[in-house]
């Protein structure tokens, strides 16, 4: 719209863009228009009521009950409008759509680390097409950071120990701003990065280009490498929990209660094992912590995501350990 | 002190020596104590941001290093906000006046006042060593886990200096309420209170309230810092928002503690050059109390992007805007009270008048970052930075001018070069709109706060704002020399200069040690101009 012509503000590139912009039109208008007149107001009786020689004594006034109500009340009912059209907006950008493309973020001092699901991985850049909606996962390694496309319009913190979200459909093609907004360090303010808004078929090419194994597949090696198999083995010897189907399912744990297994979950349950048990089983899983990092914890995530009834590998006693998994692709 | 001739014995020149002066327990005195210290302070605080406005003149990481910047920007934000804006006020002019307005002879408990100063200067001691040798890179906010696993600087010393002066602080809070309780003159009911006694008392019991919170908060960083406790670092099992939700809970209401004062000066102020009393004198002394408790229950609207739930910054969206309400009661009964006034314009209505403004704008602003949609792409951006200058500086210091350049006369028995004093108000106002009028856009525009380079297409604002802040630094200097000049060429004020009904003027400038000969009797409200005009035209 026309705020673009003007150089300060960033473009919109993303679906919610325009309707923060739209906010700040609303709240700057009449937020402006009662400034104003307060000033106004203020330079006028100054002036007007100036003490000159023959000012006589002012009478007295003490106040006007009906007047004062009238600017209790009115400015609550604006105030209570700006509450509902923020929330809306709010409410939208909390929420990503069910079919959004899901790319994991590690952020850490000081860099990006981004993994989409076909398995590229990036580091400070973020390729993504026009017109797909994309939900962020984000995890930090060490302290909080804060992940923020002024272009799009979103913020979210990206806290360590557990997984935050943000999403955003991006509209106009381009390469916007990515930066840290939650102080974490020396060099906080090198920890930026460009996302690339890209038409979709230049995007598939950039996909192409940069195909490695998807992260699901990374994810498979993770879990073989790391013998999970040993005893999450879907067999009779089994010492563990089968992990088939288990993406965002109810798990009915030893206490009684029962969660869901979502992201925070899983991730849980390989750095802190002992601390939800599952009904049935013991508490015989050692901690993964210092020895599966975020980024792998991502790709186990992946995995149990893609993995069916009845797909769990093989166990095999000798298990020879896979080539040492692929370096970040570091450019 | 080497004041020209004092006519009769007063508060400064009954005993004399400097052990008169560290051992007192004059009220009036314990509060030149804390005028000399939290001016050093703010001087301090201002000489850090000027390192860091030179810094960002360039996009490139210029003139410090990036640590330097961290540290830089961290003492100044420590500074103005624990050793500055919170204290500055009760502790300065509240200490002087708080009796002086009620017809007391001193604060309920004298020892105490002073043992608070004493916190205070250790405290500040404690942290500005701190903050010097070695350095603090935390930011003012502390936030974990960076403050206790990251960090490599001087982190629990400065917490330590920061709790104790906190102790200060609720010492103060406890000695104001009893006062404003216990040694009112007779006559003098509440609703005969000036609107300055009823903010004091409001905010003394948000110090006393808020306080512990962040002593706690703080101490707890310092064992989880120390022995690895895990409080709030995930990797020991801690929580890192729940730092958040102890910190803000203090730390919004101690911006309620710093504003309230402010509004107090200011409801005195507007009527005395007005000559009126007070409009709507019971909204506004509601207000305040309206505000204290809403201030409370509002501190996570600065969490709303950290990972709070949905409906939790819903809640904490709309009560941010129900605090925003007695604010706006306040705006509208003073500009209501100049209406048919007989208004002047010295240095003290200039700069009450430029809070007003400035303070407008500051909470019309603060509407912006309490909307939801708003705040997820202004947070932590210069738009927010720019909001509480807004508050703290055109809003809280302004104020702050305003009620020194008020009492002065009563504090030193002098005038003040009247055509300086006006001049550096002017200077103050307009440099504060050049330093950060700019911040707003290239806040809205996406700069984040805290960085020490940036892309080059936001320069244009940031030198904009340097170059501002240059004139606001000026402004502040000009006061310093003119009012300690005052001290030896100014020509005396005589009891009371502005023809204003506060009791605390019916005494002779400086008073005496004992504030009243006798103790006042109080027969009417606190601004009833038209009545003593009235008398003194018989």
């Amino acid at each position: 719209m026309f705020a673009q012509q003007i150089i300060w503000f960033p473009s919109q590139a993303s679906t919610t863009a325009s309707r923060v912009d739209l906010l700040l039109y609303m709240l700057t208008t009449i937020c402006g228009a009662v400034g104003l007149s307060v000033a106004v107001t203020l330079i006028y009786f100054a002036v007007r009521y100036r003490r000159r020689s023959n000012t006589p004594t002012p009478a007295e006034m003490r106040g006007n009950r009906p007047l004062e109500l009238f600017w209790t009340i009115t400015p609550m009912f604006i105030f209570i409008g700006f509450f509902v059209a923020g929330a809306i907006v709010y409410f939208d950008a909390y929420r990503a759509p069910d079919d959004a493309t899901v790319v994991y973020v590690v952020g850490k001092q000081w860099m990006w680390k981004f993994q989409h699901p076909e398995g590229q991985r990036e580091i400070n850049e973020l390729h993504v097409p026009v017109g797909q909606p994309f939900k962020l996962m984000l995890t930090s390694e060490d302290v909080i950071h804060s992940f923020f496309v002024p272009a799009f319009r979103v913020h979210m913190d990206v806290l360590p120990g557990r997984y935050s979200s943000v999403w955003f459909q991006p509209i106009r093609p381009g390469h916007y701003h990515l930066f840290c907004s939650q102080y974490c360090g020396t060099n906080h303010a090198g920890m930026v990065g460009t996302v690339h808004v890209m038409e979709p078929a230049e995007y598939e090419r950039w996909l192409h280009l940069n195909a490695e194994g998807s992260m699901a597949l990374e994810g498979r090696k993770v879990f073989l490498k790391y013998r999970c198999i040993s005893c999450h083995s879907a067999d009779e010897n089994a010492r563990a929990p089968v992990l088939e189907d288990l993406y965002l399912r109810p798990v009915h744990l030893r206490d009684g209660s029962t969660v869901i297994a979502d992201d925070d979950y899983i991730r849980e349950s390989v750095y802190d094992p002992g601390k939800k048990i599952v009904l049935g089983w013991d508490n015989l899983m050692p901690t993964y912590k210092g020895q599966v990092s975020p980024e792998e914890i991502n790709q186990l995530i992946a995995y149990l995501k893609s993995l069916h009834r009845g797909e769990t590998p093989n166990r095999v006693e000798e298990f020879a350990p896979p080539a040492a998994t692929p370096p970040i692709n570091s450019k | 002190m080497s004041i020209a001739i004092q006519p009769r014995e007063n508060y400064l020149n009954t005993t004399t020596g400097v052990l008169s002066w560290l051992l007192t327990k004059d009220h009036k005195r314990i509060a030149l104590l804390y005028l000399i210290t939290v001016t050093v302070m703010f001087f301090l605080g201002g000489v850090a941001i000027t390192i860091v406005r030179l810094n960002l003149m360039t996009p490139d990481s210029g003139l410090v290093s990036a640590d330097t910047y961290n540290k830089l920007f961290t003492m100044h934000g420590v500074i103005m906000v624990f050793f500055f804006l919170v204290p500055v006020v009760p502790t300065v002019l509240g200490n002087f006046c708080l009796p002086l307005m009620i017809g007391a002879k001193d604060l309920a408990f004298p020892r105490l006042n002073l043992a608070s100063w004493y916190l205070f200067v250790l405290g500040a001691v404690w942290a500005l060593y701190a903050m010097l040798a070695g350095g603090l890179d935390t930011g003012w906010t502390f936030y974990t886990p960076y403050t206790t696993s990251s960090s490599h600087s001087n982190v629990i010393p400065a917490l330590i200096g920061i709790v104790i002066v906190g102790f200060s602080s609720i010492l103060t809070g406890l000695n104001f309420i009893v006062t404003v309780h216990r040694l009112r003159a007779p006559g003098l009911t509440w609703w005969r209170l000036p609107i300055f006694v009823w903010t004091i008392y409001a905010t003394s019991f948000i110090f006393l309230l808020a306080t512990p919170t962040v002593a706690m908060a703080l101490i707890l960083e310092i064992v989880e810092r120390l022995w690895g406790i895990g409080i709030f670092d995930p990797a020991l099992g801690g929580d890192p928002l729940l730092f958040q939700h102890l910190f803000w809970f203090y730390s919004h209401p101690a911006v309620y503690i710093m504003i309230l004062p402010g509004m107090g000066i200011v409801s005195e102020v507007i009527p005395c050059f007005s000559r009126k009393n007070l409009y709507g004198y019971t909204f506004v002394a509601l207000s305040s109390f309206g505000i204290a408790s809403l201030s409370f229950l509002v501190w996570a609207h600065h969490m709303f992007v950290a990972g709070i739930s949905l409906y939790a910054a819903m809640i904490f969206s709309l009560l941010s805007y129900l605090v925003a309400v007695p604010s706006a009661i306040k705006v509208f009964n003073w500009t209501a009270t100049l209406y048919k006034g007989s208004i002047s314009f010295e240095a003290p209505m200039l700069y009450a008048l430029g809070f007003v403004c400035l303070f407008t704008a500051g909470g019309l602003t603060g509407l912006f970052l309490a909307c939801l949609g708003m705040d997820m792409h202004v947070h932590d951006t210069y738009f927010v930075i720019a909001h509480f200058h807004f508050i703290m500086v055109g809003g809280m210091v302004m104020a702050y001018m305003s009620g020194l350049h008020y009492w002065w006369p009563k504090i030193t028995g002098r005038m003040y070069s009247e055509w300086w004093s006006k001049l550096s108000a002017l200077i103050i106002f307009i440099g504060f709109f050049l330093t950060f009028l700019p911040q707003f856009i290239v806040g809205y525009a996406g700069m984040p706060r805290r960085y020490n380079h940036y892309p080059p297409e936001f320069q244009v604002w940031n030198v904009m704002s340097s170059a501002g802040a240059s004139i606001l630094g000026v402004g502040y200097v000009l006061p310093l020399c003119y009012l300690i000049l005052s001290l030896w060429y100014g020509k005396p004020a005589g009891p009371n200069p502005w023809g204003a009904t506060g009791l605390e003027w019916q005494t002779p400038s400086p008073p005496p040690t004992e504030n009243f000969a006798t103790t006042p009797v109080v027969v009417r409200g606190p601004y009833e101009y038209h009545v003593e005009k009235a008398q003194n035209e018989l």
